[in-house]
């Protein structure tokens, strides 16, 4: 569980982040969404310190990260895996190299378990016969699986992922977003997901968190995103035509006798 | 105040990448891939560039010393000692910071927009160190056998180009290249090549690691990785002739 208490956050004296509190919970899916701009990712990327928060606490089990200094943060983030909106695979690395990287970092394991681990990691994201391939040879959905495979390959207790569905159609999106809602589940770990794409929402949101010029404007469950009356949040979630035609349809069919 | 904030971002961004390494078998493993990239791959440009540059100064010598007066043996030792004192080292320095500057530069900014810096700190590795302490060990340690080459080529090439034009009679030109040799313009040389390589790496580093922005932004930071990087070797140039030559 990750537990985010008050934190500022602002650049060149401009606000980002404004007294945010909020909390991510284990075994789940949460998903922040928001409009572009709205500070999401200026919290993920707070959450594991990337950016330095201004003010506040963010608690990993009981352990404050804002608090720690760099070696204890270290040790902190060998249990985060993280999959970035770009994938940012190592472009010199094929891509068993690419998911061994952290085990040939951080363990002291033989060179056979480490082949084990991580073939089992490309298999656990349905990756096969690609272990030699660079990622400059992979396709979109296949560099984002092999970041979730790197992501997971040293057994991580908090998973962050940030647009894991950007440029992605909405089918390899669907496959992207089942896996990560299966592994969280497998592994009974924290997942936190930056979003803006209702259709995750709407398929793996357990809990969802709005996120709206740097206030946590919204709490819930994907259940419950279609009934609230927060303004902000129908304008993001009903944003398209389609959405408001459908919401109309469905709001006529409710009203009728 | 500009130039105090920059000197000190790229103080403290040494003092990262001179920090204890996580592994260091995996660093020895860069640091042979770096001498590769950075080292192995400049042999042929500094040869080509050596040799022509050494029959040049040969040559312009030899056309510019027209007196009966002057014993043609002393156009040996003028290529000689500009080769040994200047070119091996400075130009091609320069020719380095063009080279393997642009290259250090371009490669640490695209991992920095592609945020491939950000995974290696998010992994708990000091991306500073990882990245930046292999490249400039490798520099530091193999641009002193460029610079060896560079000259061994260079007087060769001032050899080849007295020969084939006649400027000079063979004889002529190696008792030159011996006659009041001084060993100590080899270790001049070196020290300065040493600094130079780190002047180059690091500065280079300097501006990739901090690039912001796309890819319009790391062709900037490249640009001034090598401008920065050569007024730097100029200015050492100078400060390490007067302590070790004055």
């Amino acid at each position: 569980m990750i537990t985010v208490e008050h934190i500022f956050k602002s650049f060149n004296g401009i606000s980002v982040l404004e007294d945010v509190s909020v909390v991510f919970e284990k075994g789940k899916t949460n998903l922040i969404i928001g409009r572009s701009g709205s500070g999401k990712t200026v919290l993920m990327k707070s959450l594991v310190g990337l950016h330095e928060v201004d003010r506040g606490a963010i608690l990993y089990g009981q352990r404050d990260f804002v608090a720690m200094n760099f070696n204890e943060r270290k040790e902190l983030r060998r249990e985060i895996g993280m999959m970035f909106q770009g994938s940012a695979l190592f472009d010199s690395l094929t891509v068993e190299e690419n998911v061994m990287f952290p085990l040939n970092m951080f363990t002291n394991m033989s060179e056979a378990e480490k082949f084990e681990r991580t073939n089992n990691c490309l298999r656990r994201v349905n990756l096969e016969n690609v272990n030699g391939l660079y990622p400059g040879e992979l396709s979109g959905g296949m560099k984002k699986r092999v970041a979730i495979a790197r992501a997971i390959v040293q057994n991580p207790s908090y998973l962050f992922c940030d647009e894991p569905n950007s440029g992605l159609d909405p089918k390899t999106a669907l496959v992207i977003d089942d896996l990560i809602s299966e592994i969280t589940h497998e592994y009974d770990i924290t997942t936190v997901i930056n979003t803006h794409d209702m259709n995750s929402v709407m398929e793996i949101g357990e809990k969802v968190v709005f996120i709206h010029e740097g206030h946590i404007r919204w709490e819930g469950t994907r259940e419950e995103i279609l009934d609230s009356n927060d303004v902000n949040l129908n304008d993001f979630v009903f944003a398209s035509n389609f959405a408001k035609k459908i919401k109309a349809l469905t709001s006529s069919s409710d009203s009728r006798p | 105040m500009n130039f105090f904030s920059i000197f000190g971002k790229y103080i403290i961004l040494l003092s990262r990448v001179f920090s204890k390494p996580e592994k260091s078998k995996i660093y020895f493993r860069q640091i042979i891939r770096e001498i590769e990239n950075l080292g192995l791959n400049s042999i042929g440009i500094v040869i080509l560039i050596s040799i022509f540059i050494g029959a040049v100064i040969t040559l312009q010598t030899r056309y510019n010393l027209e007196s009966s007066w002057i014993p043609l043996y002393l156009i040996g030792l003028t290529a000689r000692d500009t080769i040994l004192l200047e070119f091996s080292s400075t130009m091609v320095g320069l020719i380095l910071a063009g080279k393997v500057g642009s290259n250090i530069a371009s490669e640490i900014g695209h991992m920095r927009i592609t945020e491939q810096i950000d995974a290696l700190e998010m992994m708990g590795i000091n991306s500073a160190s990882y990245l930046i302490l292999p490249k400039i060990i490798a520099a530091v340690l193999f641009n002193p056998f460029l610079t060896l080459i560079s000259m061994g080529v260079g007087i060769f090439g001032g050899w080849m180009a007295a020969i084939t034009t006649g400027a000079l009679s063979s004889s002529d030109y190696i008792y030159g290249i011996q006659y009041l040799f001084v060993p100590f313009y080899i270790t001049y040389a070196l020290v300065k090549t040493v600094v130079y390589a780190f002047i180059i790496t690091s500065v280079s580093a300097f501006y990739g690691y901090y690039v912001q922005g796309g890819a319009l932004e790391v062709g900037r930071s490249s640009t001034r990785g090598v401008v920065y990087s050569s007024i730097l070797i100029l200015l050492a140039d100078l400060v390490i002739t007067q302590l070790m030559l004055a």
